[in-house]
């Protein structure tokens, strides 16, 4: 699976970058900010969802999970408390990408603008309901499951179209990408800095389809844990 | 006659086709210790996880302080403790951290106080500083029952707390666990392997194979309706001759 995987996902998101990059050889506007503010955008939402899968991961390896709930901790505090962490690590992680940009490349995130928060909340929203999904596959189907906290982000990444605008997907995928809030997220981003203006209308359409997934992915993670505990999978995890 | 603190009625476990305990029924009274024995497969470790609720029974009720596990999850958890050989803590914390996490997660007043009281009782307060990952098996099984004494609960449910600790060690922490259950009145439920262990730390035993008990009562009664020396030899019997 791994062998077809991500030379998939490097084609098809190759492919899309070199034919935005064709469509506007004679001049991509802000090249810099495109390519760099995407960078980091991408990495607050996959450091985002590893907040979650990776922290879990940890506890299964370090064989705490029982100690954990074998107390009074409640699945839905666990899964709080590991977004709680997550956002540490995404403000420490984001820092020092947009510092380092600023003293490689003279990039200045923050020239964007605060219009920009509220699209980098709905990033970290869907890295946490991606992550969730993750921990709640890994917490049905065990290790085999684990490849997915380091890779399933990226499954999203060529309909997400951060590094190109959403019209250069064929069709299908357009339609699959509308239900993808961080394709929102990243077309408002180009039209902040191109246009500098707040695009209410993405930010609308990001933060409501987050809503609906995170809702869903607590809800899986409760299905799926009322179903390990009744297969005596939650005690044997990561053995 | 006083309550247990602890009723299990008709316990049954199934995975797919496999029976892993069989219509188990016990009682834990305050101020006992009780031991789960029996071969590998027996259901011992299976009993602990489900009155801690991380396995869900196929059939059966489990009642502890008189309230529905199923029910009453948090609320009596907050009152018990578990400690096993085969659970751990998180690598990069320290002892001294560890304990932190765990004495906030059962909400524990005073909790510097009482860490600092409990890494002296199980002679812990050299490495208090020390990454969990670097622990021995032995550390690290000490800070398992150090955990346990937590939350000063009134069940404590201890998979095998011994199994890997040196015999000075095991023989210190078996005679804290009897101090602990004399002033405290602590309620015990006890796996082991090692049968003189058992003998000598329970008031009444359990002997399970495959999911069923197959004997109950004080450890000298169980040795003499088998007809045996002592509970060593009555393992043996039921592992060998297989007529149970």
């Amino acid at each position: 699976m791994e062998i077809f995987y991500w030379p998939f996902l490097d084609l098809l998101l190759w492919g899309f970058i070199s034919l935005y990059l064709v469509q506007y050889k004679k001049g991509l506007p802000n090249f810099v900010a495109f390519f760099l503010g995407a960078l980091i955008l991408w990495d607050i939402l996959f450091r985002s969802q590893q907040g979650i899968s990776v922290s879990f991961l940890e506890d299964v390896w370090a064989r705490n999970l029982l100690n954990l709930f074998a107390s009074p901790l409640r699945p839905t505090e666990y899964i709080v408390s590991l977004m709680l962490v997550s956002g540490v690590k995404i403000i420490i992680a984001a820092t020092v990408m947009s510092l380092l940009a600023w003293i490689f490349y003279s990039f200045n995130i923050f020239l964007i603008g605060i219009l920009l928060i509220p699209f980098i909340l709905n990033l970290v929203i869907m890295g946490w309901a991606i992550g969730i999904l993750t921990t709640s596959l890994i917490l049905r189907f065990g290790q085999q499951a684990e490849v997915l906290a380091w890779g399933i982000a990226f499954l999203f990444q060529p309909i997400s179209a951060v590094f190109y605008p959403v019209s250069i997907l064929p069709s299908f995928l357009q339609t699959l990408a509308r239900y993808v809030p961080a394709s929102y997220v990243f077309e408002g981003m180009r039209s902040t800095i191109s246009a500098n203006s707040f695009p209410i209308k993405e930010l609308l359409w990001s933060s409501g389809l987050n809503g609906i997934y995170i809702f869903i992915a607590f809800f899986v993670f409760h299905f799926v844990f009322k179903i390990v505990k009744k297969k005596g999978l939650l005690t044997r995890i990561g053995e | 006659m006083i309550p247990p603190v602890v009723e299990v009625k008709g316990l049954t476990k199934d995975f797919k086709s496999l029976r892993a305990v069989d219509d188990v029924s016990f009682h834990l009274s305050p101020g006992e210790i009780l031991g789960l024995l029996g071969p590998n497969g027996a259901g011992k470790t299976t009993i602990i996880h489900m009155l801690l609720g991380l396995t869900t029974p196929s059939r059966g009720k489990i009642t502890i302080f008189n309230l529905d596990l199923q029910n009453h999850r948090e609320r009596i958890l907050q009152d018990v403790n578990f400690s096993s050989t085969y659970v751990s803590m998180p690598y990069s914390l320290t002892v001294r951290e560890s304990l932190r996490v765990f004495a906030r997660l059962y909400n524990v007043k005073d909790r510097e106080e009482k860490i600092a009281n409990l890494l002296k009782i199980f002679e812990m307060d050299d490495i208090k500083d020390k990454q969990v990952r670097h622990l021995s098996s032995g550390q690290l099984t000490r800070l398992n029952l150090t955990k346990a004494f937590i939350n000063d609960p009134k069940i404590l449910f201890l998979d095998e707390p011994t199994a890997s600790l040196d015999p000075d060690i095991a023989d210190k922490t078996r005679s804290l666990l009897k101090r602990i259950k004399k002033e405290r009145q602590i309620s015990i439920l006890y796996t082991s392997h090692n049968m003189m262990e058992m003998e000598e730390m329970s008031d009444r035993i359990i002997f399970l194979n495959k999911g069923k008990i197959i004997a109950s009562g004080k450890p000298e009664e169980v040795v003499k309706s088998f007809e045996a020396k002592n509970l060593e030899d009555v393992f043996l019997k039921v592992t060998r001759e297989e007529k149970f």
